[in-house]
């Protein structure tokens, strides 16, 4: 009985069916079928042989890479250059909505809005050009600023020192306005009925910043704290590959750079596979283990 | 009215003082490339030039803009970001669409494979064999088609129309004897049109600014799309064909101004639709963060 209304179901809808033919043969392709190619991980990939008459080599290529002098470095930069930036650019544009919050809805909170929020849509390529154009040691805007202060100027992208602060602030000055949408869009579903009460008791601004306002946008925040976790070893190619050079390696080096080079510029197929499922499988495995722990803590997770 | 106290009044101070802060942090690189890149070449490159034009030239946009090089590069962008949106919102709404239907059979199962794909993926090397076994290396298809679909678009376009279009329309067309199709062409497509603007906008903007798959899988420059030619021009400082400068200082020195005034010229067509689509943006985010 309930299967034959199921078919009849779907019967009676097949168009839907034809609909999601494409889509679903897209995710397929390309999303699906590269999930099984990543057994050439397991293989000596070679192109006359292609991907399933290639010899098996079990975990030779991940043991030769744990092996590797670079692992730990990549490893370690990959991880530290993420939680850093997570820790940064999470509370930065909470306190951007806070304080846009707060002010009278005018032509000032419109401009810091539109202006916040206007570096999201320039390009990657665009903003790290910036930031070398704005740091460069000779004509920069940031050394003649160090300058005024009788500072000798600083070659920031050729010392490996700085990359981190570079990559992360960066990142922040570009996207802060646009992440403080979200929370601006939830301090708006806030109980307007809870202000009142607030200010019935006498509450200050801080204080109702902290009562009322901190409360209500919890739950996204949370969200976006575990997405982030989750994502930490998924820290961004684009940014790193075009703020690197040869002075900076030695900490902007990260394994999704590294994959790109052994993998592409190298044709070392099946090393770089090795290398990019070590990151997807420890991504997927923090990103459980977060899930959890904030299901056990706050009851809300993403599934 | 309750008077506001004076602890209250120092805290707003404050608060406008840390906006400020945001504002004048945000504003001012921007200024001073868009300064640089109006200024005299000589101004840009002995640092003269802070947050207003030295001596006023336009000569960066001029050679700009008779790069060849640099003219095809934004030809090739406009062409990836007008086929590219189109392929992406049509997949998008195609999938959407019976994602939405609570009496798709199946519904829940596709969801759960399609979002697994946004935690898990085979990697760079694996997707890279298929574009290739599929022949589009060095083709405008590798640009439109591998990351044609994005799974959030997805999900923001299904909770939409599964929440803001009342579900009694799509009932009454049905009896009406309307199929699928005509449901989507007739009743999604206009009512659905500030979500499939915001869709449209989110897609349009990762196209235009996207350089990684040219990257990848371009080999031929006619092909290139403006944000490799870019890369190349302003990160790799390859010199640009279009500077046949007499001496070697001033050639120098043009090129210092003509990276400002590229990064004004590819910024510019964005920044553009920014302030009209900017509302319907924040709503369109807004109803993507209510329910994932």
């Amino acid at each position: 009985m309930a299967t034959s209304t199921r078919l009849r179901r779907i019967r009676r809808n097949w168009q839907l069916y034809l609909l999601v033919a494409v889509p679903v043969a897209y995710f397929a392709i390309f999303k699906y079928i590269p999930m099984a190619n990543a057994v050439i991980a397991f293989k000596d990939y070679s192109v006359l042989d292609g991907i399933w008459g290639s010899e098996w080599v079990g975990f030779r290529h991940f043991r030769a890479f744990f092996d590797n002098p670079v692992f730990w470095t990549l490893v370690s930069n990959t991880f530290i250059l993420s939680a850093y930036f997570l820790l940064a650019s999470f509370p930065i544009p909470i306190i951007l909505a806070l304080a846009l919050n707060e002010v009278r809805r005018g032509f000032f909170q419109r401009t810091v809005q539109l202006v916040t929020y206007a570096p999201y849509f320039i390009s990657t390529v665009v903003v790290v050009s910036m930031t070398i154009l704005i740091l460069s040691p000779s004509v920069g805007l940031a050394n003649d600023a160090l300058g005024l202060f009788g500072i000798p100027s600083i070659d920031f992208l050729g010392n490996p020192d700085y990359f981190r602060h570079i990559y992360v602030w960066s990142d922040i000055w570009q996207t802060a306005g646009y992440s403080a949408v979200v929370y601006m869009a939830a301090l708006s579903g806030v109980d307007p009925g809870l202000y009142e009460a607030a200010r019935v008791d006498g509450a200050s601004r801080l204080q109702k910043i902290i009562h009322v306002d901190l409360p209500g946008i919890m739950p996204t925040a949370a969200i976006i704290l575990i997405l982030g976790v989750g994502n930490i070893m998924a820290v961004g190619f684009e940014k790193a590959f075009l703020l690197q050079n040869p002075l900076n390696l030695s900490k902007s080096e990260i394994i999704a750079t590294y994959t790109y080079k052994t993998g592409l510029l190298n044709a070392d197929f099946s090393q770089a596979t090795a290398v990019g499922l070590f990151n997807s499988a420890v991504n997927l495995v923090l990103l459980i283990v977060v899930n959890r722990v904030a299901k056990r803590v706050s009851g809300s997770g993403l599934w | 009215m309750v008077r506001e106290s004076r602890t209250d009044r120092l805290f707003m101070v404050g608060v406008y003082v840390l906006l400020a802060t945001f504002l004048a942090v945000v504003l001012l690189p921007l200024l001073y490339i868009l300064a640089s890149s109006l200024s005299d070449p000589n101004a840009v490159s002995s640092g003269r030039v802070t947050f207003w034009p030295v001596d006023f030239t336009l000569r960066g946009f001029q050679v700009a803009l008779s790069d060849p090089q640099i003219l095809v590069g934004f030809g090739n962008s406009l062409f990836y970001t007008a086929v590219g949106t189109f392929v992406s919102v049509s997949l998008t709404l195609m999938l959407a669409y019976p994602l939405s239907r609570r009496d798709f059979v199946g519904g829940g199962l596709l969801t759960r494979l399609i979002v697994f794909t946004m935690l898990f993926g085979g990697g760079l090397i694996p997707t890279y064999l298929v574009v290739k076994s599929l022949g589009m290396i060095d083709t405008r298809w590798a640009l439109i088609v591998p990351n044609a679909i994005a799974v959030w678009q997805v999900i923001i376009a299904r909770t939409y129309l599964r929440h803001s279009i009342p579900r009694e329309l799509f009932e009454a067309a049905e009896i009406d004897g309307a199929s699928h199709f005509r449901v989507l062409w007739s009743i999604v497509l206009p009512l659905a049109k500030p979500m499939i603007a915001v869709i449209a906008l989110v897609y349009a903007i990762s196209n235009w600014n996207s350089y990684f798959d040219a990257l990848l899988y371009l080999k031929s420059d006619d092909l290139y799309p403006l944000q490799l030619v870019l890369r190349n021009i302003l990160i790799l400082n390859t010199q640009s064909n279009g500077m046949d400068v007499a001496t070697a200082m001033e050639r120098q020195q043009l090129a210092d101004l003509l990276k400002y005034s590229l990064i004004v010229i590819s910024t510019v067509p964005v920044l553009l639709i920014y302030p009209f689509v900017a509302r319907h943006f924040t709503k369109g985010l807004m109803i993507g963060s209510v329910k994932g």
